[in-house]
């Protein structure tokens, strides 16, 4: 019979000052990893929300990004007529011509202004993306009028529906407030192609097209056939790859993140195996005691790791509870392929949680292999001698 | 005091093993505060500042940065009374080799070389190199960091395939500047890149950004307004900002850096006090008898609070220095591995400033932890003490 989980639980209650002061210095360290796992969870809950497996985005050849890219209105056109594109209910090529730029505004915070994404396109672009509008309406063809993000309204004072502020050449109306759900187009403003291509001096010009494959197996071969003519000399991937990569914008904070979480776990880790050895030597006699009821050393070994892991639990569920009001916060993080800001929110979700009780365990199993092989290693004599 | 420093070490060499362990747990946690205290300056106190720096401003459109300027802004610009200088400064991204290798990437900028090192009279390049990046059209100067970087000697060959820019330009290395930001920058000559564009391509005549050289810190200001006064009415205004300005607008467009660098430090710094009061805790409680018996001989509780808080404070110094020392060596691991924009990165180090805190806040935790178990063992009666066990 092993030595009952009760009689560490026991052990680690009576102990209650030391017991906590270890577990709060594992649970800190935890709390920076689920904070950082949460981080990248809410970035990519965002950029997964934001591409849709059946559209193709197409940029000049050797552009990576849609700021940097021009597609021209002769190479739209050309595109148009491609074999393989899904078809709305009129019939219509599903493929929008878009143009991508960014913009200045002040936030709510500083004075200092801020990049925002300006994306102009036709109605066939809102139609091919999920975006529901939340209050006021959509801009109309070839008029000064725009939509705003969700998230922009929260952030920017002056795009507020009803406003009106200056970009390009002249003062712009906010008619409406879209829902993005939580994509990368809440953080956008959009309006007429048109009217924003010729404020920014971009006619002939423009950014981007986004197409529409009819089903799964047709995005490999429009893909194939878009990059081979050389005539539009563009390059085509999935809306899903483009917004991936642009997880990267998180790679900053998240370097940060891992490193000081493995440094931190590294002097918990420490912490703990000292607490683990002043238990060890304080409970020589029932080290001894436990000895001579008959408890083999295997048994002492797997009581005093258990021990360990359960302090680190301890300190893991402490850390995800000191993570967990993380889920309110939406923070911003600089995009480098938009040039522009994106708002997300913190998402401590399962896979941050057990990423977080993983790490506590890890830490407990370095910290109390060293101290309960001690332990286990004492002879019985010795052991009930020592007071 | 000092006569028990022997004391004082002895008692931290007897149990070498909770020491030790004490001394590596704040050692790593100390590690990390330095190299965040590090970065923090970097990023937010800059690296020092050289004279040229403060006079230097840029002039960008005001809606974004994305936006270009038309290039005649740039002799208008240097008309301005107080400017000492000059250039078109156009932002070239395109890939050299592979550009799935983000070892690739680095600044990259189109300049006039008759104004360039008299907007950056802070980069040091000889005469001879100068004056053939003024004459070479193809010719292109670069920072001793992005030369040491790839390993080039004067005269190599740089192919750059542009994106933004439907061009490949074929450039010929001929100068290597030094400058104190360890910056991996490449400028070329910006009439190349034009010639190469197709005639009656609207970018012929646009500049990402102009850089100014102001003539005195005074002037500075005045110069700015004055820039930004001319261009208020036209179809492409601008903002003109001092270049340490932007590159703080630069650094809060990367994310809330500041929130999370303090809201780590305070955990960093929680979690040093928890395991240093722990540790002398842990230690004082198997030596409540030996203060029992230290008392019988005449000790007094002040001197015994002094020698366990020297005690502490020891151990908290010892891993202060090597922690010290392995956020010197983390620093340099960052410098290489941490992505090229972030401005001064390169420059990270555990200045002795740095260090100085640093020690200072191992000790100060060092006595915290250990006041109260030094506490509660000087006031310990001598009969409680000497009952105690274990």
């Amino acid at each position: 019979m092993a030595i009952p989980i009760v009689y560490n639980v026991r052990n680690l209650v009576a102990r209650k000052t030391t017991t906590l002061m270890t577990a709060v210095g594992i649970a800190l360290a935890v709390a920076v990893l689920v904070a950082d796992v949460a981080l990248v969870r809410g970035l990519q809950a965002v950029f997964e929300r934001s591409g849709n497996p059946l559209h193709i985005l197409v940029l000049r050849k050797g552009s990576a990004t849609e700021l940097s890219s021009g597609i021209s209105r002769e190479a739209y056109r050309d595109l148009l007529f491609k074999p393989g594109i899904a078809r709305n209910i009129t019939g219509e090529p599903m493929a929008s011509l878009e143009l991508v730029t960014v913009i200045n505004l002040p936030t709510v915070d500083s004075a200092k202004s801020m990049n925002v994404t300006v994306r102009g396109l036709i109605w066939l672009g809102i139609a091919m993306r999920s975006v529901r509008m939340d209050q006021g309406r959509w801009f109309q063809t070839g008029q000064r009028e725009i939509v705003v993000g969700k998230s922009i309204t929260r952030r920017y004072p002056q795009a507020q529906l009803g406003k009106t502020f200056r970009f390009g050449r002249g003062e712009w109306h906010v008619v409406g407030v879209m829902d993005g759900r939580q994509s990368a187009l809440d953080n956008e403003i959009w309006g007429d192609l048109n009217q924003i291509s010729s404020d920014f001096n971009r006619t002939r010009s423009l950014s981007s097209v986004l197409v529409r494959a009819p089903d799964a197996a047709a995005v490999p071969v429009l893909i194939n056939s878009i990059e081979e003519d050389t005539r539009l000399n563009a390059s085509a991937i999935t809306e899903r790859a483009y917004y991936d990569s642009q997880t990267a914008a998180g790679a900053p904070l998240h370097f940060l993140g891992v490193l000081v979480s493995v440094i931190m776990a590294a002097g918990s880790g420490f912490a703990a195996m000292n607490t683990m050895y002043a238990a060890v030597s304080r409970r020589s006699g029932e080290i001894g005691t436990l000895r001579v009821l008959g408890f083999s050393r295997g048994h002492i070994l797997v009581s005093f790791f258990i021990e360990s892991l359960l302090l680190s639990l301890v300190g893991g569920l402490l850390g995800c509870l000191l993570a967990l009001p993380l889920n309110h916060v939406r923070a911003r993080v600089g995009n480098m392929t938009t040039f522009s800001e994106i708002v997300f929110g913190f998402r401590v979700d399962l896979t941050a949680v057990l990423a977080g009780i993983a790490f506590a365990l890890l830490m407990g199993t370095i910290g109390g292999f060293f101290p309960a092989r001690a332990a286990a290693r004492r002879q019985i004599v010795e052991a009930l001698r020592e007071v | 005091m000092f006569k028990y420093l022997p004391l004082i070490v002895k008692n931290s060499l007897r149990n070498r093993r909770r020491s030790l362990l004490a001394v590596a747990s704040i050692a790593s946690s100390l590690c990390v505060l330095s190299v965040l205290i590090a970065i923090y300056r970097v990023l937010f106190l800059g690296s020092d500042s050289t004279p040229a720096q403060a006079l230097r401003l840029i002039t960008h459109h005001r809606v974004s940065l994305a936006q270009s300027l038309p290039i005649a802004y740039v002799r208008q610009i240097q008309q301005v009374p107080g400017v000492a200088a000059a250039t078109g400064w156009q932002w070239f991204g395109g890939t050299y080799r592979d550009a799935r290798e983000p070892r690739n990437f680095f600044a990259r900028f189109g300049v006039e070389p008759l104004q360039t090192f008299r907007v950056w009279p802070d980069y040091v390049i000889d005469q001879d190199q100068r004056v053939a990046f003024e004459r070479e059209r193809t010719g292109c100067v670069v920072s001793r960091a992005l030369a040491n970087k790839f390993d080039w000697q004067l005269g190599e060959r740089i192919t750059l395939v542009g994106d933004g820019f439907p061009v490949t330009l074929d450039l010929t290395l001929v100068g290597i500047f030094d400058e104190s930001a360890q910056a991996a920058v490449l400028y070329f000559n910006q009439d190349y890149l034009r010639e190469s564009l197709p005639p009656g391509s609207p970018q012929r005549d646009m500049v990402s950004q102009v850089m100014v050289q102001a003539k005195s810190p005074d002037e500075a200001p005045h110069v700015a307004e004055t820039i930004d006064a001319i261009f208020e009415n036209s179809p492409d205004p601008t903002k003109t900002e001092s270049e340490r300005v932007f590159l703080l607008n630069f650094i809060s467009f990367l994310g809330n850096f500041k929130l999370f660098l303090a809201a780590i430090c305070g955990a960093v710094t929680f979690t040093l006090l928890l395991v240093s009061g722990n540790t002398f805790s842990m230690s004082v409680r198997e030596r409540i008898r030996e203060v029992g018996i230290l008392k019988t001989l005449g000790f007094k509780p002040s001197t015994i609070l002094g020698i366990i808080l020297g005690e502490a404070a020891a151990i908290a110094l010892a891993g202060g220095v090597i922690g010290c020392l392995l956020a010197g060596l983390l620093c340099g691991v960052v410098r290489h591995v941490a992505p090229p924009f972030i401005p001064g990165i390169k420059t990270l180090a555990v200045t002795p400033l740095i260090a100085g805190l640093s020690l200072t806040v191992a000790v100060l935790i060092g006595l915290v932890g250990g006041l109260l178990p030094a506490f509660s063992a000087a006031r310990t009666s001598i009969l409680n003490s000497l009952r105690h066990t274990g």
